[in-house]
């Protein structure tokens, strides 16, 4: 299916960071005020134990792998203030505790079965080891003592990815690696056809234009 | 700022946030506790707003409470998903049963202005058949209500809210002009106007509550395109900015932060006022009519939670239907990836629709649907591609690239009511040490028919323009609608045409939670419609000395 794609690059947006955007009518005080807090997570853990931590790092190594070129985003240290400030959902499957209690035991269901398998700790691992168990727990074949395999399977789809894709594409990083505009007041935008950018849009490189592109894009803001 | 809108209420001292000013104030008419009010609003949404301000504008003694926080707009809100998910109703709710219902974000709101203040200002008629859909199109059950006079109140509720719309729109009766000239189109938009014309089905501009010129104190949509996580320039024309501005003026009190954890009722079997929680603390305004606007799960969890000896099951409830016949909309979704730069984020994410099935009976199920094309930002989006193409890691990664050449269409398609769908009390206990609800829910066959063939439907639009890596999104829904029925008996229904309980006479309840039946396009105009109808029978009724005030 990707043979289509306009562009296989990794950099599809090579020198855009919407960063550069912070100081102009894109962003509002109410904006600079939350993503300057963002950028600021402390990177340690204040909800989650040392081994937790270690166990919550390497599900995020495999959930979301960034690339080395640049600062990767520090998805663990938003789950854990997530958890630390118990910021909730919503809802709650019925087969659940509340989250904490969640992600807790969801993490000693990893860690546990690592030992059992490997008589090493998750975050031990290889990469392809730490794979083989979470797609068991994201198909609802990884149980534990006192944790059934559904709530693990619930776990891992509901918790796990949620919260680490969803800090990961709450972060300046990623709206930069995306091409998306990132925040919009009160400027939002003019030129809204397709093929249509507005100067403060990122452009996207084909392989021949990637160091054009990436002079260009630095001036986008 | 040392305000903090979420921790401290803002109506207070005889003032309310003045919306369209920083730091400015308008005043606002306070009432004592000790006084029994006209009435008392419980929610401040698409039902509550035009009640509290057409009942304050009628010379009525109103106050309006809500358990969400009283925002400013232009200084509150950033261009942001994640910190904006504090316009959300985020306490715990449980969830369980064949399809469970993801509650929190695009169905639930928690600010002065509810929903309104996040919702995608899709403003749509029902078709004038699904008030009477078991007698016209043979189906669940009719509305006491007649189209004719909806009609009516829809016009005036799309004067009330400006709404941007078509000079001509393509299906239904005949409808006065919007007052508001229809939106640009985006590159989104533009793929769905396409495919549909490839289909050789009408399309439209979506009627949009959000301005496309200045109106009072409303500048014209910017295209920012945060408008489901909130306006920060107030172009969008939620209650907040609306009928909430309206009812101050008229005199009513606005408590903002005041969760109503239980209704009183006395000897008589009449409510005389509300215990709700503000500052740290219970209390007790006194009132000679209530009318809940909670929305389809807090409405029935306050009546479940207000029972008494008389009331054992609740109140309102002697029918057994209160909390039952909850009802989401399918909001399934197709999407793929074009050539071009599509930029779907700028601008409304609905900009263009097409209501084909909801006008067209030679189908296989019951119900219609319409789909509109999407925008999402990039944490709902992530969150798509990951549930329902099972991606993570480096796959998603790549996946996620294509963000800008993504095109989508979602529909909104109607469920049909099901005793089993309901609210029902936990045994856990919120903040405020009020039991929270259990939401149970499963489709039934006739859902999963109507969901497949909008599936087929919106693949074959997005497969006539050419886009690539097609997908389909099977499993999200939408709104929310039942658990206190309008209806003709006290046996089969919670409330009457009026919204009036058949139980308890001073009782009213006015939201979504009424709708018989959800059809095929999105609630908010309809609900305030009837809250519009609502405050005229109330009127009438009260002239007519059958309310006592």
């Amino acid at each position: 299916m990707s043979d289509t794609l306009p562009n296989p690059l990794d950099e599809r947006y090579p020198g855009y960071d919407v960063l550069d955007k912070r100081l102009t009518p894109s962003w509002n005080d109410a904006t600079r005020r939350v993503i300057d807090a963002r950028l600021a997570v402390p990177r340690e853990a204040r909800f989650l134990n040392a081994l937790e931590w270690r166990t919550l790092s390497a599900l995020c190594d495999r959930v979301m792998p960034q690339p080395t070129y640049r600062p990767p985003v520090p998805l663990a240290a938003y789950v854990d203030q997530k958890l630390l400030s118990d910021t909730r959902p919503g809802f709650r499957d019925a087969a659940l505790p509340p989250q904490r209690e969640t992600w807790k035991n969801g993490l000693a269901v990893f860690e546990a079965e690592a030992m059992a398998r490997h008589d090493q700790s998750f975050h031990a691992l290889t990469p392809s080891e730490q794979e083989a168990l979470m797609i068991e727990a994201g198909a609802g074949r990884l149980g534990h003592a006192g944790w059934s395999a559904e709530q693990m399977q619930l776990f891992f789809n509901g918790h796990v990815l949620t919260d680490i894709l969803g800090a990961y594409y709450a972060h300046p990083t990623a709206w930069s690696e995306i091409g998306f505009g990132g925040p919009a007041s009160p400027r939002g935008y003019v030129r809204m056809q397709n093929d249509r950018r507005d100067p403060w849009e990122a452009i996207e490189a084909t392989p021949e234009t990637v160091e054009k592109t990436r002079k260009e894009n630095r001036n986008v803001r | 700022m040392s305000d903090n809108p979420l921790h401290t209420p803002r109506a207070l001292n005889g003032r309310a946030p003045d919306v369209f000013r920083k730091g400015a104030w308008v005043p606002m008419r306070e009432y004592s506790q000790n006084e029994a009010v006209d009435f008392v609003v419980i929610g401040t949404g698409a039902g509550g707003g035009p009640l509290i301000a057409r009942l304050a504008e009628m010379g009525y003694s109103v106050i309006g409470f809500d358990a969400g926080a009283y925002f400013r707009p232009l200084e509150d809100f950033a261009s942001d998903e994640t910190s904006q998910s504090q316009l959300y109703w985020t306490d715990e709710r449980l969830i369980d049963g064949a399809n469970p219902i993801k509650m929190g974000s695009n169905n639930s709101g928690k600010a002065v202005g509810g929903s309104t203040v996040h919702f995608a200002m899709v403003s749509l008629r029902f078709r004038p058949e699904w008030f009477q859909s078991r007698t016209k199109l043979g189906y669940a059950v009719d509305w006491p209500l007649d189209w004719r006079e909806m009609w009516r109140y829809y016009d005036k509720a799309e004067r009330d809210l400006a709404i941007a719309g078509p000079i001509s729109y393509p299906w239904g009766p005949k409808r006065p002009r919007y007052p508001y000239r229809a939106h640009e189109i985006g590159g989104a938009a533009e793929w769905l106007a396409r495919g549909a014309e490839a289909m050789g089905y009408q399309w439209s501009e979506t009627p949009l509550a959000t301005v496309s010129a200045p109106r009072g104190d409303s500048p014209s949509c910017v295209y920012r395109g945060f408008c489901r996580v909130g306006c920060s320039t107030n172009a969008k024309q939620s209650q907040l900015v609306t009928y909430i501005p309206r009812a101050l003026k008229a005199g009513a009190e606005i408590r903002d932060l005041a969760m109503v954890g239980r209704i009183e009722t006395n000897a008589q079997g009449l409510a005389t006022g509300v215990h709700y929680h503000r500052e740290g603390q219970w209390h007790f305004q006194r009132a000679k009519q209530v009318i809940v606007a909670g929305y389809a799960i807090e409405t029935p969890r306050l009546l479940l939670n207000s029972a008494t000896d008389r009331f054992p099951d609740g109140l309102a409830n002697r029918s057994g239907y209160l909390g039952r016949n909850l009802m989401v909309q399918s909001n399934q979704a197709v999407y793929g990836r074009m050539k071009e730069m599509v930029r779907w984020n700028k601008g409304p994410p609905s900009l263009t629709i097409t209501e084909h099935w909801n006008y067209e009976d030679k189908k296989d199920f019951f119900g219609g649907y319409c789909w509109m094309a999407q925008g999402p930002l990039p944490l709902e989006w992530s969150a798509a591609v990951s549930s329902s193409r099972g991606l993570w890691g480096e796959a998603l990664r790549q996946k996620m690239m294509d963000y800008n050449h993504q095109v989508g269409l979602k529909m909104v398609g109607e469920m049909l009511p099901s005793m089993e769908n309901r609210v029902t009390l936990a045994e856990e206990k919120d903040q405020y040490g009020l039991p929270i609800t259990r939401i149970t829910y499963g489709w039934q066959d006739n859902d999963k028919t109507m969901i497949q063939h909008a599936l087929g439907e919106m693949q074959r639009s997005l497969e006539l323009v050419g886009a690539q890596d097609i997908w389909r999104q099977e499993n999200d829904t939408n709104h929310l609608a039942g658990t206190a029925r309008m209806g003709f008996s006290a046996e089969s229904s919670v409330v009457d045409a009026d919204c009036r309980s058949w139980d308890v006479p001073n009782l009213w309840i006015c939201d979504g939670s009424i709708f018989p039946t959800t059809g095929g396009v999105n609630p908010s105009l309809t609900i305030t419609a009837i809250a519009l109808r609502t405050a005229d029978r109330i009127q009438t009724l009260h002239r007519q000395g059958k309310i006592t005030l």
